[in-house]
Parts: structure tokens; sequence; C-alpha cells
């Protein structure tokens, strides 16, 4: 059971708009990152002599590259309709977690050095020179927002926090101050390919284990491709599903929906990790730079389509910048949007009524859905805005008898983040993580009561994550968070392949799994 | 009355040039900086079409506003109609003759006038009750509601209290345009109105006002959401790519 070293808060029915608690967060501070792993991302290593200059041209440089930036350090009236939208600032009442007063932060520095106002009238508009201590409390607080977007949703002009949390932590990383999750993780995806560091001969061992178990569960054999030159579909997936519970679920979903599609795939151990850290550090180059391996891994293995596996933020980058960083893509079969979601798939394979369901396989299970920030605010699937929401809840409503949502208004794009996006997945972080989830727990404690909904369904590797590790502060389980293609995967009826022996338990048999894929076209 | 007269004219056009040059520097800034990344908010629409309507319902509506508080979106929808109304109805000002539509609009102005009053009154209010609005209120975020409030309540004072001669002002504006110095009647209060409304033209283009600009250059509203479809790039960014 987790112990805490902070207060956890009580949940409510309704989530309520706690009274403004000054400094109540300003302790809050992610680890700062080793010089070896700023260097890898083309950052100087620690803090620059003259940093209060390097940053303010840098800040001119991105407000020149931005027209976001621009026109949001501009625009706020400061009417208040985001200051109560920030699950950051709703679950520890700190003012500088409400979007506006986030924003600020920036805006004051902005108004400084960047405006008339700011420059002869300061106090008039709430001006403030870059001083060491705003430099902290930038440190501070850009890593205490998520950057789901959510307040974009209720600006009047729809001023995205992310864009200058983003924009902030670029400026921070360009004068040495970076943040070692983010930024580790980023240079590793450099120097291995993937998040968690995985090299490529321990994916294959995985993935042949998973072959395996699935064969001893099911008495059919799914294959887990990787490397495999001239399959039709690449799998990008986060590196969480090759190993990690609840996530391995949902990639033996996946393998189990392609076996059922009988369409060739294979995973990448160059492109091994759809994750993007680049876009949480704001980085476009290195974004970029990440992406580009998608691109290199789908022109070795000459594929036809790319699907990317559940994980939020992954989508975005996906579905909103890939077509940007690493397209065109011309090479790949234009009958299908480059890339497709995992969920697009498999529902559209429900659709043309291709695959079969035993739903009571999960009549154990009272099922609700967490709709992630990235995928509801900042993407879509399907041909219509909202596919993002219906085609989940479609799979889901397919695949199991008992579902219900959680409150209007914290799901679709009103969704609460589950406290851990936007590169704040780290234990330093961990009241932040707490607190900052209570707002999606209150509603989801709520379907529990009323409903009797046992389990959460999510596709982000981040939710489920943060989840597993959040639900027992407040007294959940933590296997209560699973892989919406879990529910697929158990419920899908297989069909065995031509030398698939049903009631033959025997795996001594080597040569078996190394056969062609029975279901290759 | 020279002086004074003499003084407004000055006011008058240095006002107008500082609104239209500070407006149209702003306005070539925000073109002219591109936006490298696909983000709209989404749902958004995939079509132009589609963000033209998402950009009406957002500029006439608030619809956005609308979803986040119902107290700022009546008063704030309050104010800004009364304000469109009071706008129209003084154009009658500057010209002749007066266009048929702006002859239909002159009673409306006058509720639009009242309408203003009161949606600035409950915007305020909020900056000093709600206390999350309090603590993001700075001292020009109170100092550009006193400046529209009063010139709402000179301009109503003298429609229903202290009367003025209408017809010389208008000759006076009407003179601007072709650099004729009419004389400006002295009563106080339109001195007063006149000299808040310069004022607010001034400061328009270096303040937060710039919102009704901004609102049609926010990348989240005004974006179609296609990036699969159409591979969107900024000049910049192609540059990273020749390397
Ligand atoms: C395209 C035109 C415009 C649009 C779409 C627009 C929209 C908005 C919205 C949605 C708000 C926030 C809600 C509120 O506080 O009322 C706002 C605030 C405000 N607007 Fe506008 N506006 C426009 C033009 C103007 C103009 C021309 C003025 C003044 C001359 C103005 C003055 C203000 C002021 C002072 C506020 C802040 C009110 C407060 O302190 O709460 N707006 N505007
Ligand atoms: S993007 Fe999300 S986390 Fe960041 S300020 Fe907005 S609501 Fe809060
Ligand atoms: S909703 Fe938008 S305009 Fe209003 S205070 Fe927040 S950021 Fe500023």
């Amino acid at each position: 059971m987790a112990k805490a070293t902070f207060v956890v808060p009580e949940l409510t029915q309704y989530t309520e708009v706690p009274a403004v608690t000054s400094g109540a967060m300003a302790h809050s501070l992610p680890f700062v990152a080793k010089p070896e792993f700023q260097d890898a991302l083309g950052f100087p290593g620690e803090l620059v002599d003259d940093w209060q200059a390097k940053a303010i041209d840098k800040m001119g440089d991105l407000l020149g590259k931005y027209r976001s930036l621009r026109v949001y350090m501009d625009s706020c009236v400061k009417c208040g309709a985001c200051t109560d939208k920030c699950h950051y600032f709703l679950g520890t009442s700190d003012p500088k977690n409400m979007p506006v007063g986030r924003q600020d932060l920036m805006r004051k520095v902005y108004r400084r050095y960047f405006t008339l106002a700011g420059r002869f009238f300061p106090k008039l508009v709430g001006a403030e020179d870059f001083t060491k201590e705003v430099l902290d409390d930038w440190y501070s607080y850009f890593h205490q927002c998520s950057q789901c977007r959510r307040c974009s949703v209720f600006c009047p002009y729809g001023i995205d926090t992310a864009e200058i949390s983003m924009a902030a932590r670029e400026i921070m990383d360009s004068i040495g101050v970076g943040q070692k999750y983010c930024n580790e993780i980023i240079a590793k995806v450099y120097k291995i390919g993937n998040n968690l560091g995985l090299p490529g001969p321990a994916l294959a061992d995985t993935l042949e284990g998973l072959e395996e178990d699935v064969f001893d569960d099911t008495g059919v054999k799914v294959r887990f491709p990787i490397d495999q030159e001239g399959a039709e579909i690449l799998l990008v997936t986060p590196s969480a599903d090759f190993f990690a519970e609840p996530h391995v679920d949902g990639l033996i979903g996946y393998g189990k929906v392609f076996h059922e599609a009988g369409i060739s795939w294979t995973l990448s151990s160059h492109a091994s990790e759809a994750a993007n850290f680049g876009m949480f550090i704001g980085s476009y180059e290195n974004m970029r730079r990440v992406s580009q391996r998608i691109r290199e891994a789908a022109i070795k293995l000459k594929v036809k389509r790319i699907i990317f596996g559940e994980c939020g933020h992954a989508w975005r980058v996906a579905y909103s910048f890939l077509n940007t960083l690493a397209g065109p893509w011309d090479f790949l079969d234009p009958r299908y949007p480059v890339p497709q979601h995992i969920c697009e798939f498999t529902h559209d394979l429900i659709q043309r009524g291709k695959l079969t369901f035993d739903k009571s396989e999960n009549d154990d299970k009272v099922l609700t859905y967490h709709d992630s920030c990235n995928v509801a605010r900042a993407s879509r699937m399907g041909d219509v805005p909202g596919g993002q929401f219906d085609i989940p809840r479609d799979i889901i409503r397919a695949v199991c008898n008992h579902f219900y949502d959680m409150d209007e208004d914290t799901i679709r794009d009103r969704t609460f983040c589950c406290g851990g996006g936007g590169g704040l997945l780290t234990d330093d972080l961990m009241e932040l993580r707490v607190k900052g989830a209570k707002p999606r727990l209150d509603a989801l404690n709520n379907v529990i009561q009323e409903k009797g909904v046992t389990h959460m369904a999510a596709i982000c590797a981040i939710c489920k994550t943060q989840f597993s590790k959040v639900l027992p502060y407040y007294g959940m389980e933590m296997d209560q968070i699973i892989s919406l293609h879990q529910l697929v995967g158990d419920a899908i009826v297989l069909t065995p392949g031509p030398d698939d022996d049903a009631e033959d338990d025997d795996l001594d048999d080597e040569d078996d799994l190394n056969d062609a894929d029975p279901n290759e076209e | 009355m020279a002086f004074l007269t003499n003084f407004y004219v000055f006011l008058f056009y240095f006002a107008a040039l500082v609104l239209v040059t500070g407006l149209v520097f702003k306005i070539a800034q925000y073109t002219m900086t591109p936006a490298p990344l696909k983000i709209p908010t989404t749902p958004a629409p995939t079509t132009t079409r589609g963000v033209v309507l998402r950009m009406t319902r957002e500029v006439v509506l608030f619809e956005s506003l609308f979803r986040g508080n119902k107290w700022t979106w009546i008063f704030g929808w309050m104010f800004h109609f009364g304000l469109l109304l009071v706008t129209l109805r003084h154009l009658r000002y500057f010209m002749e003759p007066v266009w048929f539509p702006i002859q239909l609009v002159q009673p409306f102005g006058i509720y639009g006038g009242m309408a203003m009053i009161v949606g600035l009154g409950g915007l305020w209010a909020r900056r000093f009750l709600v206390d999350r609005v309090r603590y993001i209120s700075s001292p020009s975020d109170h100092l550009i509601l006193a400046l529209l409030v009063l010139i709402g309540c000179t301009g109503l004072l003298m429609k229903f209290v202290f009367h003025t001669d209408v017809v010389e002002i208008k000759a006076f504006f009407l003179g601007l345009y072709t650099y004729e110095i009419q004389p400006l009647p002295a009563d106080p209060l339109l001195l007063l109105h006149l000299f808040l409304v310069a004022l607010l033209m001034i400061v328009f283009p270096y303040s937060k006002l710039l919102h009704a600009p901004g609102l049609f250059f926010s990348p989240t509203r005004n974006q179609a959401d296609n990036p699969r479809e159409v591979r969107h790039i900024a000049p910049w960014a192609k540059q990273l790519e020749q390397k």
C-alpha cells in the first residue's frame, strides 16, 4: 500500500473548486537533468552564465516561430473562465496552477521585455523582470502542467496553456535547466530506440514469450513479429506495452485482432517506441528527430501502412504532427490514412463483421472509459469530428455487456487528465500526481458507488501507469485500470490457423513457432 | 474655445493614427508568424467552411466562454453586444446622409448603452467577489473597466440629463475628414467623454484589448482538423528538412 508524505485529498461527490491558497505547491520540483543528457539533446549542460539575456533571446525567437505563443501572450483578458478548469488547481488550490496563473508567469516576463506598456508601466500591467526567483517559479510550475489542454476548451480565445508550458520548457532547456525525467528518456530513445531502454534482442525474447503465453491460453498461434520485412502493417506502440501490466494485455489484444484480420504486421526494433517526449519539452527539433525513426523503419521494412498502439500523446504526435514532422507518406498505401490508430483498425473490422466476440468473457467486469487528454482534445479518430470519443466506446460496447460513462462534465472533450501526463510521470512529482488525479477519481468513484463499476479502460500508456500508481492512494486497487484492447483480446473468438491443433498443448515444437504466418495473404 | 477645439482635433487625429498603425502592425505580426503545427482544440471542424462557422460562433455567441462560465458569459455578452449597438448608433456622427440601417439602430443603441454598463458592472464585481479572479487581476484590468464604465456613464448622462449639441458634434467630426476645423461644444461632460474615447483608442493596440484581433488568429480555433490529409509545414521547419 502506498504511503504518502503529504495529505491525500478526500474524494468528494462533485469536485469542488477550492479557495485559493498561495504557494501551496511552490515546493514541487522535478529533478534536474544531468549534463550528459542535456548534451545528447543539444542543450547546455547547466545554467549558463548570461542566462537571463539568453532566455529573453530565446523567447523572442519562439515568439517569431509560434503564432500560438505570440497571440496567447497578448490576448488574455483575465476573464477567469479557465481558473477552475485545471485538475492541478482543483487538486492543490495553488493559484499558480490556475491556467491563467501559470500563463502569467511567462506573460509578466513577456510584457516586461516585449511590450511598450510593460517597459514603461510594469507595475500597472503586472510586468516583471526575469529574475532568478521568476526562473525558479517557472521550473516549478511549468512542471505542474500536464499539457492536457482542458483550459483551451473553455477559454474564449482558445488560449492553450500547453503551448506556453512547452515554450517555457524549451526556453529553460536552452539555458541549461532541463528536467531529468523527460530529457533522460529522449536520450535513451536516441541511444537504444525506446523510452525503457529495451534493446532489440530483449524485445524479440519478450515477444516470443508472449506468443507462448497466448498459445498456452488459447491454443491458437498468434504471432508477435518484429523486424519482419515486407509486412503489410508497421505497428508502433509505447514500449510499456512490451511487458508491464496492464499494458501488455493491450498488446496481446492487438496481436489477436491482427491475427483475426489475417493481415501481416510487424513491430520494429528501430522504432520500438510510440512515445515522443520531444513534444513535452516543446522542442520541434527533438520531436522531429524522434519521429524520423518511424519514417526510417517504415522504409526499411517496406510496410504499406502504419498503425499506432494505445498511447495518448503519441497519438497526438502521430495524428496531428507526423505528416508535418516525417511526411510526406506517399510511399505508403494511399487507401489508408497515415497513421491509423489501433482503435480505428479494430473498429473498422467490427463494423465489417470480421471479428467475433464472446462478450460474456468480460462479464466479471463493469466498465467505464477514461478519455485521455491528448486523444480527446488534440487529435481525432475516424472520419468525423468526435470519432475519438465514439470509436473507443463503440468497441467497448461491442466486447462488454456492462458499460457506464462517468459524469458528462468529466468525459469527452471535458475529460480530466489522469494527473501524470505531459512529462510528469515521475516519482519525484508524486504529490502533484496524486493530487492532480483527484477530479478524475471523484468522477470514477461516483460510478463505482452508483453503477457498480469495477474497471476503467484507457488507451494511453501514461494514463495506465499513472492510475495503477495513484489508485491505491485513494483506497482503490491498482488493477482497476485496464487496456481497452485487453477487453477486446479477452472477448475475441480466435480462429485456429491450419497448423494449430487446439487439443495439442505440446509447446516444445519450436519449428511451429517459426513457421510463416498462416494468415499472410 | 479655439484652444480646446484645436486640442481635440489633434487628439483625435493622434488617437486614430495610433489605433490604426498599432492594429495594422499587430495584425501584420500575427499574420507573418507561422503556426508550425496543427493544434486545433478537438473536436474541430475538418473543412475551412466549418472553421468559419466555429469562428463565427465564437465571435457572435462566445461559445467557449458559455461552456466555461455562465456568469462571465452573461455579463460579458451583455457588455459586448451593448458596445456593438452603441458603436453602431454613434456612426450617425460620422456619415451624412445617415445610412438607413444606422437610422434603424438608433433607439436600440440606447438600450445597448445600458446593457453595456450593467455588463461591465457584473464583470467588475467578479474581480472583487471571486477570489480566483481577484488573484489574476492587475491594476490595468480595473483601469480598463473604469475607463469603459466612465465612457458609458458620461454618454448616458448626456443623453438623459445634460444634453449637448449633437449637431455641432457631428459637424466637428465630419470636419476632421476634410481638415476643416469646426468648433466643439464646450460642455465638460462631452469633453470628458471624448477624451476617454480617445484614450481607449490609444491604449487599444497596447493592451489586452488585442483579444479582438487575437481571436481570429488563435490556432486552436482557426485551424481545420485535417493533418492526415494535408501536409502542414512552416517555412522555418521546411529548412530543417534540407539539412
Ligand atoms: C471581435 C470582437 C470582440 C470579441 C469576440 C470579444 C470577446 C470578448 C470575450 C469573449 C471576453 C471575455 C468575457 C468578458 O470578460 O466579457 C472579452 C472581454 C473584454 N472585452 Fe472583448 N471582444 C471583442 C471586442 C472588444 C472591443 C472592441 C472592446 C473594447 C473597446 C472590448 C473590451 C473588452 C474588455 C474590456 C474585456 C474584459 C472585461 C473584463 O474585465 O472582464 N472587446 N471580450
Ligand atoms: S494544459 Fe491542463 S495541466 Fe496545463 S494548465 Fe491547462 S488544464 Fe492545467
Ligand atoms: S479563459 Fe482565456 S482569456 Fe480568460 S483568463 Fe483564462 S486564459 Fe485568459
